[in-house]
Parts: C-alpha cells; sequence; structure tokens
C-alpha cells in the first residue's frame, strides 16, 4: 500500500509517517503543492493524506487539480481549521474523508483502512488475527468458524481494536468511535470498561487467541496470545 | 420628556408670562382711552348744556336726571370757588338693567346772569367688568392659539428639521453588533447633524470592526492550537505504544495524555462557540426535536448506567424545529450530559416534552445555582477536572441563535427548560 503525505507541518508528518510505517505501508511524503505532484507524477497512490493549509496554494487547490487528473479517490482531508466549509467543499471535490485534527493515530489508520476497503485494495472484507475472524459487511465476528454474540457495541469495539491489532488505542478515540463523537466531553470513560469486560468474557468463553489488554489509563490494544 | 415637548413647555411658560404682562398694559391703556374719549364727551355735553340754559333758563331748576342727563343745582360763589371740572365714576340706578350701573359724572360749575350754578353731566360708561371679562376671553383664545401654533410649528418644522437626528436615534436602537452591520445614515444639510452621524458612524465602525476582530481572534487562536496538540497528543501516542515502558511511565504518559485531551476539548468548544457567534452553522432543517432526545439519551445510556442513573422521558408533544441539525444535537447533548455528570448517584433524570417545551431536571447534592453565571463561559460549580466549564455556554449560545429561551429554575431539582414556544423572548 503506498500513502502520500502532504503535510507543511513537519513534526505532524513524521508522526503520521511513524505510525502508518508500522502498518508496513510505503509512505512518501511532501510538503506543499509543487513536491506533492513531483510525487504524484511519478507514482500512484493508494491514499493521500492530503493538508488543507499548506504555503502558497492550498491543499483544496491540490484537490481540485487531482480531481481533474481523475486521481482524487482515496484523499483524506487532514486539518486543523474543522471547518464545515472546507469539510463539503473538500468532500465535494471528490476526497473520500475529512478527519479534523487534532485526531488520535487509531483514529487515523482505521480511516485509512476504511479507504483501502472501500476500494477493494486489500482484496476482501474480512479481518483475520490468529482464530478470530472479522466479517465487517456483515458485522459478525467468528472464533475457530463459531458466531461470536456481540451487540453493536462490543462490535464496534472489537473492530476498531482490530484495525489497529497490537496498537495502542486511546480510549477517548475508541468512544468517539462506538458513542460518537459528542462523548468525547464526558466526565470519564470508565463507562467503556463494562462493554471491554463483556468482551473480553466472550472472546475468552470462545478461546479465542486473542485478548483486549488494557493500558493503564491510556487505552486498550488487542494483542495474540 | 421629548424633545418636542420640551420646547413646547418653555415656549408655553414664556407666552403665558409675556401674555399676562401684555394684556396688563394693554388693559389699562384700553381703560384710559375709553375714559378720555368719555371725559371728552362731557366735556362737550357741559358746553351745549350752558349755552342751551343761556337760551332756556327754565333747565337751570331741573334738579334731578329722571330723563335727562344733566342736574343744575344753584349755589352760592362760596361753595364753587375752589370747584374745578371734576370726572369721576359713580353709580346710578338703571332701569333697563334694574340694578346699579356704573356710569360717568362730570361735576363743574358755571356763572349765568351772575347766579352761580352746579352742573353734573353724566355719560353711561362701559362696563369695567365686561371688558376684562372680553379682554381675558380675547387673550385666552390667543394664549391657545399660539401654543396650539407653537405645536403644530414643532411638529411641523421642528420634526422635519429634527428628523436626521431621530432617524438616527431610531436605527440606533435597532443596532445590533452581531449582525455586523453598520447602519445607513440619512443624508442632512444641516451642519451638527453631519458631524454627529460622521462621528457615530466612525464610532460604530470601530466597535464592529473590534468585535470582528476578537471573534476573529478566538477563531485564529483556537485553530492555531490545534495542531501542536495534534502532535504532542500523537507523539505521546506513539510514546505509549512502545514496549519498554514501565507501568509508573505509562501513568505518567496517560496523565499527561488525559491533560491534552482536555486542553483539546476545552480548545474544541471555545472554537464551536465562536462558530456559532461567527454564524458559520447554515444549513437547517426542519427536525423532530423529541426524535433527538431519544437518540442522545440512547447514546449516554451507558454512560447513565455506569453511574447508575436512570433518565425517564415522558413525551407528550410533537416538536418540530427548523435549524442546523448538529447544534440542535449540541444543544440537548450539552443539557443531558450536564444533567448526568451532575446528578446524585442512584438517582432519576426525568425528561419531559410537552407544551413545546424541553423540560430536564435532575436532583445533585449542590442546592440552587447561581442564575447570572449559569451561563457563562468557565463557570464550574465544582472543579470536576474534566469539565470545560463551556458546555452551558454552548447551549445558551445555541438556544440564542434560534430564539429559543433556555431557563433555569430550581426547585429542589434542578429544571433546564428549552422553551419552544413561538414568542418565548430570550432573556
Amino acid at each position: 500500500m503506498k500513502v502520500l503525505i502532504i503535510e507543511d507541518e513537519e513534526e505532524m508528518l513524521q508522526n503520521m509517517k511513524q505510525t502508518l510505517e508500522k502498518e508496513d505501508y510505503l509512505i512518501e511524503t511532501a510538503t506543499d503543492y509543487d513536491s506533492a505532484f513531483l510525487k504524484i507524477g511519478v507514482y500512484d497512490y493508494d491514499c493521500i493524506l492530503l493538508d488543507i493549509s499548506l504555503p502558497g496554494k492550498s491543499g483544496l487547490e491540490i484537490l481540485k487539480e487531482l480531481k481533474k487528473r481523475g486521481i482524487s479517490d482515496g484523499v483524506i482531508i487532514v486539518s486543523a481549521k474543522n471547518s464545515l466549509d472546507d469539510k463539503l467543499e473538500g468532500l465535494h471535490l471528490g476526497a473520500d474523508d475529512y478527519l479534523p485534527k487534532p485526531f488520535h493515530m487509531a483514529e487515523l489508520n482505521a480511516r485509512i483502512k476504511a479507504i483501502f476497503r472501500r476500494r477493494n485494495l486489500q482484496g476482501d472484507t474480512f479481518i483475520e488475527i490468529e482464530n478470530l475472524k472479522i466479517d465487517i459487511e456483515n458485522r459478525i465476528a467468528f472464533v475457530e468458524g463459531e458466531e461470536l454474540l456481540l451487540n453493536r457495541k462490543e462490535f464496534d469495539i472489537l473492530f476498531y481494536l482490530a484495525s489497529n491489532k497490537n496498537r495502542l488505542v486511546n480510549k477517548t478515540a475508541l468512544a468517539e468511535y462506538v458513542w460518537g463523537d459528542h462523548i468525547d466531553q464526558t466526565d470519564s470513560f470508565d463507562f467503556i470498561y463494562s462493554q471491554i469486560k463483556n468482551l473480553r468474557k466472550k472472546l475468552k468463553d470462545h478461546q479465542a487467541q486473542v485478548e483486549v489488554k488494557a493500558i493503564y489509563g491510556i487505552g486498550y490494544k488487542l494483542v495474540s496470545l | 420628556m421629548k424633545l418636542l415637548n420640551y420646547t413646547t413647555k418653555y415656549f408655553a411658560a414664556i407666552l403665558l408670562f409675556a401674555l399676562l404682562i401684555f394684556t396688563l398694559i394693554f388693559y389699562f391703556q384700553m381703560l384710559d382711552e375709553i375714559y378720555d374719549s368719555l371725559d371728552d364727551g362731557l366735556e362737550n355735553q357741559k358746553i351745549l348744556v350752558i349755552n342751551r340754559a343761556k337760551k332756556d333758563p327754565t333747565i337751570l331748576h331741573k334738579t334731578s336726571f329722571e330723563d335727562g342727563y344733566y342736574t343744575i343745582h344753584p349755589t352760592t360763589y362760596s361753595e364753587i370757588r375752589n370747584v374745578k371740572d371734576s370726572y369721576r365714576d359713580t353709580l346710578m340706578y338703571m332701569l333697563n338693567e334694574k340694578d346699579y350701573e356704573p356710569v360717568r359724572l362730570l361735576e363743574t360749575a358755571f356763572r349765568q346772569d351772575d347766579n352761580y350754578y352746579k352742573l353734573k353731566v353724566i355719560t353711561s360708561m362701559v362696563e369695567e367688568d365686561d371688558l376684562i371679562e372680553d379682554l381675558l376671553y380675547s387673550i385666552l383664545w390667543l394664549y391657545i392659539g399660539l401654543i396650539v401654533g407653537v405645536l403644530l410649528l414643532n411638529n411641523w418644522v421642528l420634526k422635519r428639521l429634527w428628523r436626521p437626528f431621530y432617524s438616527l436615534l431610531n436605527k440606533l436602537k435597532n443596532f445590533n453588533i452581531e449582525k455586523e452591520q453598520s447602519i445607513d445614515f440619512e443624508k442632512t444639510n444641516i451642519e451638527e447633524f453631519q458631524l454627529l452621524n460622521l462621528q457615530v458612524k466612525k464610532l460604530l465602525q470601530k466597535s464592529i470592526d473590534s468585535f470582528k476582530a476578537q471573534k476573529q481572534f478566538i477563531e485564529n487562536a483556537s485553530h492555531e492550537l490545534q495542531t501542536p496538540l495534534a502532535i504532542s497528543i500523537n507523539k505521546l501516542e506513539l510514546l505509549a505504544e512502545k514496549e519498554e515502558l514501565s507501568p509508573k511511565n505509562i501513568a505518567l504518559l496517560a496523565s499527561v495524555l488525559e491533560n491534552l485531551e482536555r486542553m483539546t476539548r476545552l480548545n474544541q468548544a471555545l472554537l464551536l462557540l465562536s462558530k456559532i457567534d461567527n454564524k458559520q452553522f447554515v444549513e437547517e432543517e426542519n427536525l423532530n426535536i423529541p426524535e433527538i432526545i431519544n437518540q442522545i439519551v440512547y447514546d449516554f445510556s451507558d454512560f447513565a448506567k455506569h453511574r447508575n442513573i436512570k433518565i425517564s422521558i415522558s413525551s407528550q408533544d410533537a416538536i418540530q424545529k427548523f435549524m442546523n441539525k448538529d447544534l440542535a444535537v449540541i444543544l440537548f447533548t450539552n443539557l443531558i450530559k450536564n444533567a448526568i455528570v451532575h446528578a446524585s448517584l442512584n438517582s432519576i433524570i426525568k425528561i419531559k416534552i410537552h407544551k413545546q417545551k424541553v423540560i430536564i431536571e435532575n436532583e445533585s447534592e449542590t442546592g440552587k445555582l447561581d442564575h447570572q453565571k449559569l451561563f457563562s463561559r468557565f463557570y464550574k460549580v465544582n472543579t470536576r477536572k474534566n469539565s470545560t466549564g463551556l458546555g452551558l455556554s454552548i447551549a445558551k449560545a445555541i438556544a440564542d441563535k434560534y430564539g429559543l429561551a433556555l431557563t433555569y429554575t430550581y426547585d429542589r431539582h434542578h429544571l433546564f427548560i428549552v422553551d419552544f414556544t413561538k414568542n418565548s423572548q430570550v432573556t
């Protein structure tokens, strides 16, 4: 998988690069319009992470040019502006997704995977980890071919953790994904725990070879046993 | 008191005083003139009587007025030696009026054939009280006429003259800085008003500019903070993924992350507030409010369950409102979240939807909250570390934007009421 990150903020760029390299993607970077099109002219990318506020020509200009060339698929706009106008214009110009800064790495990862899935680049709509298999389209999880009966939230948690397997998923990111954006201002995310507990129990009962590991105070991680 | 009435008031007072003096002078002059003319007439009659007496001595013994206008009494020289013509007012019984009426009397003396006679000539006099009365009425009418004149003048001329002023005043009254529209000034040829308009215009522009700048500043500052926050959070997340960290260090990291996330929330809340203020939520649709509330309650059910709080919804009313969906969701999310966060453990939150009102009721350990400060930014009842202190002010800003009344009352329980009634006043 080839991913191009267009971002003028060096540190932000490095963060995204590091995180995506862990997923074994091939990462290229650009910092402005010209350097972006130098790269785009040479390679085809499966996904482009595009910052809106770039020096000189803005990210939207890049998007316009991409659309003109018919290669605007797989673009995720990454913007600190979080403005509705940018979002609407970006999506209108053919971007696939819009991710406002600041975001959690787990969320970035999940969005990129969703793009790949949508573009059918990974071939199937299943995630397989050890003896756990998740049918994303039908929202069903199996262990050794036997269906794991999960409620909506348990499935969402499992799916999100599986999308970020072996990676630490911030509990805020998890809560926002499962319970919606507006949950983020709640007092604490302790309430996530009861769903995690149920999920763990079900995984264990079915002798899954994965478990949900808690990282104290930060979040959770799906690891192979 | 209005400017116009002030002029009228002063005119009325000045006219009253001036007319009073004028009337007095006029009255006495008039009277003087009348006496002068009466006395001239009497003198003329005196000469006529004396001449007639020379021709017809019989009249020398007419001692009573009866049917005449004179009397003649014989007298001696010693008695009339010092007599000069004297005019005076006296009363005489008038048959037609059946009353004593004032008459003017001339007393004089003359000599005829070495006999001395005393002559009295009278003439009916204008009734002084009638004159005064007439004069008073005339003056009164004049006064009323003048006042009416002044009023008309004020209403006509002054109102026309002051029109630019009143127009400015009216526009200032309706001016709302949040609309960021300067006002159109009426053209005028009056120098003072031109100056006034110019200065007001400058002042308004300055206020609007600084209002804009302030809003823009908050928005820009929030935007600028997003990137460093994103970098820090992501770096810490990457760090936390490293296997070699000890649980102690992980706990430290967790604490830093938590605070950075808190900062992010605060920043996003500020950004949201300024976006509401900057009217950046344009898209509106007809929303089913009870449906939205049900969805929010469902979203928060796990959170409420965790605190062992029950949420009951009694919906007896369909509320439709044309507004931005995100803002409607944020409005009720904030109110419901607020209720859950502050409710006592093991309590019940009641949400009632009836009569175009949404009432969210919760109990808590704290008593009545401060009305004034409740919806202001950064007001916190207790220092819960994750509270931004902006939730209710965001709710208020949204309610204000759509002309909904968001109020708080306390009756052993806390009640937050959103009133969808059309003409509800925004307080």
